[in-house]
C-alpha cells in the first residue's frame, strides 16, 4: 500500500531504499546526509527486507563495499557528501569501467576543502563530467523535492540495470534536511537469486557447471581491446542521451526569457518566474531532472523562442557551460550563482534577470 | 631398452600428479621461480578438493597477481588497488552462503589498504585473506614496500631501506591477530615441497574456518620476487631463508580456541 509520510529528504531516500528491494547500503557519516544511515540503523532493514546495512571505516570502503556487492547483480547503494563522494571517486571510476549498477546518492555541501556544511550545487562538473579518472559518465538525477527523493531512488536503481552503469542523486542540504509530505511506494520484495541470475548473468555469484567463469574487471592491457571498450562505454552513453533526458517546463509556452536551474535552485526559480509575471515580464524555467544526460534538444528549441537564459546555480558557473553548449551560440546565457551555503532569493533572481538578460 | 610410445606413457594410470582441472590452461603471467604461481596451485587444489567452485567468489588486487581471475577458474572480481577486503565484506555479507578471499600483495594489502585490512579483520568478516608477502613492490618495477626489510635495496632506497629516513617493516601479520575479529593468523612459504605442503594445509583450514563464521582466517605466504631482488630463483630462496624468515618467523601466530 502507498503511504503518506511527512520526512525530511535523506530520510526519504532511506526509506525508499528499503521499498525499492535494495540489497545493500554502505556509508559513512558526514553532514548533511548523515540521517540516511541513522534512519537506516533505526529501522533495521536487516531484520524486514534483510538489506544489509554498514557503517564503514571510510567513503573509500564505502564505495569498494557497493562495488563487491554490485559484482553480485546486487541491488547496493551509498551516500555521502562532498568530500566524501571525493574519496569514492577512484571507486565510481571503476565501477564505470566494470559496468557496475549502482547508487550514489551526493548530498552537496559547499566546498572547496572542507568548505562548508551548508548547501551548495559546485559538484555539478564532478557528477556529470565522470568525477574520477578516464572517460566516463554517470547518469545523474537530480531531485527538487523530498517526493523526487523518495522517487528517484527505484528510477536510479532501474536505469543503472538498463545500462549497466552506476548512477548518481545530485542534491542538496536544503532538500536533504527540509520535511515534506511524501507518498511512499510500495514494498518491492529484493530480488531472489533466480531472478538475479537472470538479470544480471554477468554477476559472481560462484561458478557452476553449465556456464563459463564470471569476471568482473575494468582492467584491459590491451590497446586494442581497451579502446573497444571505452567505444563500447560511449554507445552507452549516447543511447542515455537519446533515451533518458527527464526534464520540467514551467511557462515556457510564452516565455521570453528562460531561467534554467536544477534541484533546490529550481524552486526558487519558480518562485522568481512568478514574481518576474506579476512584474510584466514573460518568464518560464526549464529544470534539468537529469543533468547526464543533459536536456539539450529542448534547451536548443528554446534558444529559438526565447531572447536570453539566465542559469541559477549555487556554484561558480558550471551547469551554465552545458547550456551554452547547447544552445550554441543561438542566444544570451548569463549565470547567477550564490556561494558557501547562501541560497538565493527569488527577488535577486529576478533583479539579475532585468540587469543581466533584459536591460542589457 | 624397448621403446616405449608416448600415448603408452600418457595413460591414465601412468598419472602420478596433474594440475587440477580448476587452473585454466594457460602460461602464468608470473616471472618462471615466483611463488605467486605455486600459491595459486594449491588455492585452486584446495578448492576443488573442497568441491566448492560454485560457492567461492575471488577477489584479485592490484599487483602482480592483477591478473589472477586468468588462470582461476572460478567467478572473480578485480579491485581497486588495497581495496580488497572492501569487496569482500560486502559479498560475504550478500552472500553468507558464499566462500570469500582475497590474495592481496604487500603493498596492496600492508600499505594502500591498511585501514580496509585493519577494519575488515576487526570486524570479524567471514573471508579469506591471503597475503603474499615478497618485501617489495613487484608489478611496479621493483619499489620499496612496508615489508621491505632494513637495509634491503629496491628501486625507491637504492641503497638499501634506512630506517631512520624510511620507517620500519610492518608486521602486519602480527598486528591483525592481536583483533579479536581474526580467528585464525598463520605465515607459511612455497619455496620447498614441504612447505608448498604445509601451505596448502593453512589455506585449507582457512576455508573451513571462514565457512564456520569463525572471522578473518589470514594465511602470509612468505614469497620471493627473484626480478624484483634481481636474483636467480634459486638464489632468492635461499636469500628469502637466511634474511626474511628470521624478521617473518613461519608457523602459526593464532589459532582459533576450540
Ligand atoms: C591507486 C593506485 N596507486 C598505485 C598504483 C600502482 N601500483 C600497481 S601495483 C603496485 C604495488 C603492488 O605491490 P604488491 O601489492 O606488493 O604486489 P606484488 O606485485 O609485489 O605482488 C602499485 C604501487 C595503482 N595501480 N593504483
Ligand atoms: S615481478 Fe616478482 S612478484 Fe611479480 S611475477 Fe615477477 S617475480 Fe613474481
Ligand atoms: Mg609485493
Amino acid at each position: 500500500m502507498k503511504e503518506l509520510r511527512l520526512m525530511k529528504g535523506n530520510e526519504a531516500i532511506a526509506e525508499a531504499a528499503i521499498r525499492a528491494g535494495a540489497d545493500g547500503y554502505f556509508g559513512y557519516p558526514i553532514t548533511p546526509q548523515s540521517e540516511i544511515l541513522e534512519y537506516l540503523m533505526v529501522q533495521k532493514p536487516y531484520e524486514t527486507t534483510g538489506m544489509v546495512v554498514l557503517q564503514a571505516e571510510s567513503e573509500v570502503a564505502a564505495i569498494n563495499m557497493v562495488y563487491g556487492g554490485a559484482s553480485c547483480g546486487k541491488k547496493c547503494w551509498t551516500s555521502s557528501s562532498s568530500p566524501g563522494i571525493s574519496l569514492k571517486q577512484e571507486g565510481i571510476s571503476y565501477m564505470a569501467g566494470a559496468e557496475l549498477p549502482a547508487l550514489i546518492v551526493n548530498v552537496v555541501r559547499g566546498g572547496p576543502g572542507l568548505g562548508t556544511i551548508q548547501p551548495s550545487q559546485s559538484d555539478y562538473f564532478q557528477a556529470t563530467k565522470g568525477g574520477g579518472h578516464g572517460d566516463y559518465r554517470l547518469l545523474v538525477l537530480a531531485p527538487a523535492s523530498v517526493q523526487e527523493m523518495a522517487d528517484f531512488v527505484p528510477l536510479a536503481f532501474e536505469l543503472a540495470f538498463k545500462y549497466r552503469n552506476p548512477a548518481m542523486i545530485l542534491t542538496d542540504g536544503v532538500i536533504g534536511q527540509m520535511m515534506e509530505k511524501v507518498e511512499l511506494q510500495e514494498f518491492v520484495p529484493r530480488w531472489t537469486q533466480e531472478e538475479i541470475n537472470k538479470i544480471s548473468p554477468w554477476a559472481t555469484t560462484g561458478k557452476t557447471r553449465d556456464r563459463e567463469r564470471n569476471i568482473i574487471t575494468s582492467l584491459d592491457l590491451d590497446s586494442n581491446k581497451q579502446e573497444r571498450h571505452v567505444l563500447s562505454l560511449e554507445r552507452k552513453y549516447k543511447a542515455m542521451e537519446d533515451n533518458e533526458v527527464r526534464f520540467e517546463k514551467i511557462q515556457c509556452d510564452d516565455a521570453e526569457y528562460l531561467l534554467v536551474a536544477f534541484g533546490s535552485s529550481a524552486r526558487i526559480c519558480q518562485k522568481a518566474v512568478d514574481l518576474a509575471r506579476a512584474k510584466g515580464i514573460k518568464v518560464g524555467l526549464l529544470r534539468p531532472i537529469t543533468l547526464f544526460p543533459f536536456p539539450k534538444i529542448p534547451l536548443y528549441k528554446l534558444a529559438h523562442q526565447v531572447k536570453g537564459m539566465l542559469t541559477v546555480e549555487m556554484n561558480l558557473g558550471q551547469m551554465v557551460e552545458d547550456v551554452r553548449l547547447a544552445v550554441n551560440g543561438k542566444v544570451k546565457v548569463e549565470h547567477f550563482g550564490r556561494y558557501g551555503g547562501i541560497i538565493p532569493n527569488p527577488e535577486e533572481v529576478v533583479n539579475i534577470l532585468e540587469t543581466k538578460i533584459i536591460g542589457a | 631398452m624397448a621403446e616405449i610410445t608416448r600415448e603408452e606413457i600418457i595413460k591414465p594410470e601412468n598419472l602420478v600428479y596433474k594440475k587440477t582441472d580448476l587452473l585454466v590452461d594457460r602460461a602464468l603471467s608470473y616471472c618462471p621461480g615466483c611463488g605467486h604461481g605455486t600459491v595459486h596451485r594449491m588455492l585452486m587444489e584446495v578448492i576443488e578438493e573442497m568441491d566448492i567452485q560454485s560457492q567461492t567468489i575471488g577477489i584479485a588486487p592490484v599487483g602482480c597477481s592483477v591478473l589472477a581471475y586468468e588462470f582461476l577458474d572460478i567467478d572473480m572480481q578485480q579491485a581497486a588497488h588495497g581495496r580488497a577486503p572492501a569487496l569482500a565484506t560486502a559479498i560475504k555479507r550478500l552472500m553468507p552462503e558464499k566462500y570469500v578471499f582475497t590474495y592481496q600483495g604487500d603493498g596492496d594489502l600492508a600499505a594502500i589498504g591498511t585501514a580496509e585490512t585493519i577494519h575488515a579483520c576487526n570486524r570479524g568478516e567471514n573471508i579469506v585473506i591471503i597475503f603474499i608477502n615478497n618485501g617489495i613492490y613487484g608489478m611496479t618495477g621493483g619499489q620499496m614496500a612496508p615489508t621491505t626489510l632494513p637495509g634491503m635495496k629496491a628501486s625507491t632506497c637504492p641503497y638499501g631501506r634506512d630506517t631512520q629516513i624510511m620507517g620500519n617493516p610492518l608486521k602486519i601479520t602480527e598486528l591483525v591477530a592481536t583483533l579479536p575479529g581474526t580467528c585464525y593468523v598463520t605465515r607459511h612459504s612455497v619455496h620447498t615441497p614441504a612447505n608448498v605442503r604445509k601451505t596448502k594445509r593453512a589455506i585449507r583450514k582457512a576455508f573451513e574456518l571462514s565457512y564456520a563464521n569463525k572471522g578473518v582466517s589470514f594465511v602470509e605466504v612468505v614469497s620471493n620476487c627473484n626480478s624484483g631482488w634481481k636474483m636467480t630463483p634459486v638464489q632468492s630462496n635461499k636469500w628469502m631463508e637466511e634474511n626474511m624468515f628470521p624478521y617473518y618467523p613461519l608457523g602459526d601466530i593464532k589459532v582459533p580456541t576450540v
